[in-house]
């Protein structure tokens, strides 16, 4: 793995160096604008953090090669918080006083989301939170100085249920594992497709605990109720044991799946041969998409890795393309300055433009919404199209009283 | 009815893995009291390396199978080098002082795995020939689930033969009963424990292999497994084995029809089960009682002498340091040394339980925890400032040690380390799930200080001045008759009895006040991270005050402080400087234990050449 400091100073140092010749301005001298990255690059979410990361390499290394930015580079500042809140808050804190960076960002899960962006509220700075998912970070726990980029779980959900709701299925089951993301993520699937047809009904719920699904049992027991349809939303290797004993059980035969994140190649790509057909999965099919702003995108970073990207890389990318875009827009590094420019922040994306909204500070980047398939012995998605974020998001009335102090 | 028949035997294949993987531990537990911390990395190794295998030989049944059973054989190795290189040399060391070691090996094999491997979950195909399903009372039952219970059988008949008929199964029966009279017998200890570990470890790494047909490769795989490893081994009894078998029954079909009923229960029922076993059966389903025979007088160590001139310069140094560092060094540098402070007094408190009071204790952090939550809640529901806060906090760890102290007392050596640490899960597992309550595992979240400690230096100021006077009183409390009478309790239960010593309430007394004492220091964390998360309940919170308390050395008073300095730095500094931080922690520790094996405080009783106090 590589010494990631030796890397990015060696980048730094390149798009220093070629400010100085290019520009030769008085900026140059004030030295490179510091971003404070946090993230669980140890662990199971490794598998997510490690091409997340490359992601915001390949970012900071294009943005550098063209001048940086305000004619200074963009240097990222990264630490491993272990998937632990107290070691995020307290790299957070080194950060912030040891390593004096301009502003926060990153994370991946809910829990630390939510507690770096309440210590960025504490400390009135910027958070800009790439992957936490969680519905609360911008709106029942948001604050002024968070903003978060991917599309939340109600979001994604919302993006499924659109789908379910055109199936004639009207008995649902329900997976989710067993806790914040899983219980907001059947929720919200729950509310969104009830609203658009009151005739369905939801026979069966399952929570198993994270990472230790006991699947032959569940899959049997979900059977027994006889759904119509299964709303999952396991993963990693909950997924693949559920994919695995549903499919010698038959649990899927003659029953749709939707399941959320399951298109992303960080989990889709584990199934290889057993990847189930036909499942309405949100999710990330690189080697299809079509828009040459991805096509730009994905050249870069198989060129740059010698790999494909995963979901974590856009995420990753996205993230360092939205604080050079607001960089740019505020002209300083001052923080009030900064996040006034967050606000309705537009900028491009791979998956195309994508805006902050003033409202909720949520990014309307949205997912890709298709059906599973099997090519040569390895998952991908078929029939897809882009979900805009900014459709699934419930109407601004609602919004107001789900976000505090607005 | 034909419903259950299948649950019945999906829950049967569940205890099959589960059976696998917990009898070796049981086996190693048995023979050689090691806490093996690392029998979930060996099980994680097992699917690895089988993985691999699988992907290169695995085309027929055959084959498939020749890998599953190399890669047993291959962990088998590797646990045989742990043992020969690095726990052999510590057996005499302080008892749990192993289970610091096997911490090491877990952080080391975890980043080892993720750099040889990679990141990404690994799903091997399925099994030829056992990759389909047959029907039974018309339900799909998988073929490979029979035949893991069938594996599981031939296992548990297998060693039952070990034990029963070969010299070497006598040989691991006898030491599990008396380790003494073995050696006494002039059996070679040394190559009997290397035996059991390899056995044990080949074992676990079964286990991991035979799960590759069912489930994907992880890097989550280690840590989610070896805390029910336990559970199942301590419910089953001590060196058990028909025990682990029917521990894993139980807990496979409780889950197995427990999660038609009550979804939810998923979380915790494993520690319900573990804490009613325990509770009613002290010594497991089929364990012995850990007799208490004359062996059982640990060589007392000598009587707790006030600090001689030397060390209480050295106490009188660090306090100063402690009240001049924030004027000296840099705002951040305050912020960790506030942690630092309060972890140095969650750990002081275990180690007044551990060595003060000879209770070996695995869920600590339940009266850390509950400080913490009591603060937070306080903060949260009823809007109170600090101060009041951080008063709620110690009675809130006091009224948890008082309430489950009651039933944990009455136990004694690894059952009851296992049955603390089922109420902390079990708390743990409240705090996650009472959402409305606690708000879930999105925790409390804006237990900020009040205004006029807002200010770091503050803020440490505040907790360094609590805390030091915490550590100072309970190091009073040992000089004191009771904690004399304490130590007298340690060292020889049934002596102190005998002269009228109340043993158990003694021992609960001494539970509340370190649980009070744990419960400042959750007080204090809640406010010096703003939140409080169930996180701080949980077994690796328990483990990371183990980890301190050994890592500092267990026979002096200054080792919890010192583990809780050297622990904290050192995890916060090498995080900037490699990716691979636990690799490095890892080494470290295993290199630590095999050189100073009484922890951190050795090394200045080395160079001083005598003990520091």
């Amino acid at each position: 793995m590589p010494r990631m400091n030796v890397r990015y100073y060696f980048s730094a140092l390149f798009g220093a160096l070629l400010a100085t010749l290019t520009f030769a301005s008085a900026n140059a001298q004030q030295g490179p604008i510091r971003v404070g990255e946090i993230n669980s690059y140890t662990g199971p979410l490794a598998a997510f953090t490690v091409p997340y990361r490359n992601g915001w390499q390949l970012a900071i290394e294009e943005i550098n090669a063209k001048g940086g930015v305000l004619g200074r580079p963009l240097e990222v500042i990264s630490r491993d918080d272990g998937g632990k809140p107290a070691n995020a808050i307290k790299f957070a804190e080194e950060l912030l006083r040891r390593e004096n960076v301009d502003l926060l960002a990153g994370t991946f899960l809910s829990n630390i989301g939510l507690a770096v962006a309440d210590f960025a509220n504490r400390n009135k700075t910027l958070f800009v939170a790439s992957e936490p998912l969680s519905d609360a970070v911008v709106w029942s726990k948001g604050n002024p100085y968070t903003f978060r980029l991917r599309p939340s779980t109600y979001m994604q959900a919302a993006m499924l249920a659109e789908e379910a709701a055109k199936l004639p299925a009207k008995r649902w089951a329900t997976i989710a594992p067993n806790y914040e993301y899983g219980q907001s993520a059947v929720k919200a699937f729950k509310e969104v497709l009830k609203a658009r047809r009151p005739d369905v009904e939801f026979v069966e719920e399952h929570w198993p605990a994270l990472f230790k699904i006991d699947a032959g049992a569940t899959v049997q027991a979900i059977a027994r109720a006889k759904p119509e349809a299964i709303f999952n939303v396991t993963f990693s290797i909950d997924l693949a044991k559920f994919v695995r004993e549903g499919q010698l059980r038959g649990l899927f035969k003659d029953r749709e799946v939707a399941s959320l994140l399951t298109g992303e190649p960080e989990y889709l790509d584990t199934l290889k041969g057993e990847t189930p057909e036909g499942w309405i999965v949100t999710g990330y099919p690189w080697q299809a998409i079509k828009a040459p702003a991805h096509r730009a995108f994905l050249d870069a970073y198989q060129s740059r890795f010698d790999d494909y990207p995963r979901a974590g890389s856009i995420v990753g990318y996205s993230t360092i393309l939205t604080i050079a875009a607001m960089l740019e827009k505020a002209g300083s590094t001052d923080t009030d300055a900064m996040v006034a420019a967050m606000k309705g922040l537009e900028l491009d994306t791979p998956f195309g433009p994508i805006t902050y909204r003033s409202l909720d500070h949520q990014s309307t980047m949205g997912a890709y919404v298709g059906r599973t398939a099997k090519v040569d012995g390895r998952g991908v998605m078929v029939d897809f199209r882009y979900a805009n974020g900014a459709d699934y998001l419930p109407d601004d009335a609602t919004v107001r009283k789900l976000r505090p102090g607005s | 009815m034909s419903f259950i028949v299948a649950q019945a035997i999906a829950g049967l294949a569940s205890a099959a893995s589960l059976f696998l993987i917990a009898v070796g531990l049981s086996i190693v537990f048995g023979v050689t009291r090691v806490v093996n911390f690392a029998h979930g990395s060996l099980y994680m190794l097992g699917a690895y390396i089988a993985y691999s295998l699988v992907v290169v030989m695995g085309d027929s049944f055959l084959g498939y199978l020749l890998a599953l059973l190399l890669a047993a054989v291959a962990v088998g190795v590797i646990g045989g080098v742990i043992e020969s290189a690095l726990l052999r040399r510590i057996y005499h060391a302080p008892e749990l002082f192993q289970l610091l070691a096997t911490f090491g090996v877990v952080l080391v094999v975890q980043d080892l795995t993720r750099t040889i491997w990679g990141p990404d979950d690994l799903f091997a195909p399925r099994m030829p020939g056992l990759d389909g399903a047959i029907e039974i009372l018309g339900y799909a039952i998988p073929t490979y689930d029979l035949f893991l219970i069938g594996v599981a059988f031939a296992v548990l008949g297998g060693l039952w033969l070990l034990f029963r008929k070969t010299r070497f199964g006598v040989l691991l029966r006898a030491a599990t009963e008396d380790r003494q009279m073995v050696a006494a017998l002039g059996i070679d200890q040394r190559w009997l424990f290397t035996a059991a570990f390899v056995l044990g470890s080949a074992l676990a790494g079964l286990g991991g292999a035979l799960q590759m047909p069912r489930q994907a490769a992880s890097l989550s795989m280690d840590l989610s497994i070896i805390v029910d490893a336990f559970v199942v081994v301590v419910i089953g009894g001590m060196g058990s084995i028909a025990g682990a078998f029917i521990a894993a029954v139980l807990i496979s079909e409780l889950l197995a029809f427990g999660l038609v009923i009550f979804p939810q229960i998923t979380l915790v029922l494993i520690f319900l089960v573990m804490a009613v076993t325990l509770v009613l059966k002290p010594s497991g389903l089929f364990g012995k009682p850990e007799f208490l025979t004359a062996e059982d007088v640990r060589n007392p160590d000598p009587p707790l002498q006030p600090s001689g001139p030397m060390a209480r310069t050295g106490w009188r140094l660090l306090l100063a340091a402690g009240l001049v560092a924030p004027l000296v060094l840099g705002e951040f540098s305050t912020v960790i040394l506030t942690e630092i402070a309060i972890l140095a007094l969650f750990a002081a408190s275990l180690h007044f339980l551990i060595w003060g009071g000879g209770l070996i204790t695995f869920g600590h952090a339940a009266y850390f925890g509950l400080g913490a939550y009591g603060a937070g809640l306080a903060v949260f529901h009823l809007s109170v400032g600090m101060a009041p806060a951080l008063l709620l906090a110690p009675i809130a760890g006091a009224l948890g040690a008082l309430l489950f102290g009651w039933f944990c007392v009455r136990l004694t050596g690894i059952y009851m380390a296992m049955l603390t640490l089922a109420f902390a899960q079990i708390a743990w597992s409240i705090a996650f799930q009472w959402i409305e309550f606690t708000g879930g595992d999105n925790g409390i979240l804006g237990v900020w200080p009040s205004a006029w400690a807002a200010d770091a230096t503050v803020f440490y100021y505040l907790a360094f001045s609590v805390c030091a006077a915490m550590i100072w009183a309970l190091r009073h409390v040992l000089f004191s008759p009771f904690g004399y009478t304490l130590r007298g309790i340690r060292d020889s239960a049934l002596r102190s009895a005998a002269i009228g010593v109340d043993v158990t309430r003694h021992r609960w007394l001494a539970f509340t006040l370190a649980g009070a004492a744990a419960g400042v220091s959750g007080g204090f964390f809640a406010f010096a991270k703003g939140s409080v998360f169930p996180e701080v309940l949980f077994v690796s919170t328990s483990v990371d005050g183990l980890v301190m308390v050994l890592l500092g050395g267990m026979q002096s008073l200054a080792g919890p402080i010192l583990g809780a300095i050297v622990y904290t730095e050192i995890q916060t500094e090498l995080n900037r400087l490699t990716d691979l931080w636990q690799l490095v922690l890892g080494v470290f520790i295993v290199v630590l234990v095999v050189i100073l094996p009484r922890g951190l405080v050795g090394l200045s009783a080395l160079l001083l050449g005598r003990r520091v106090s």
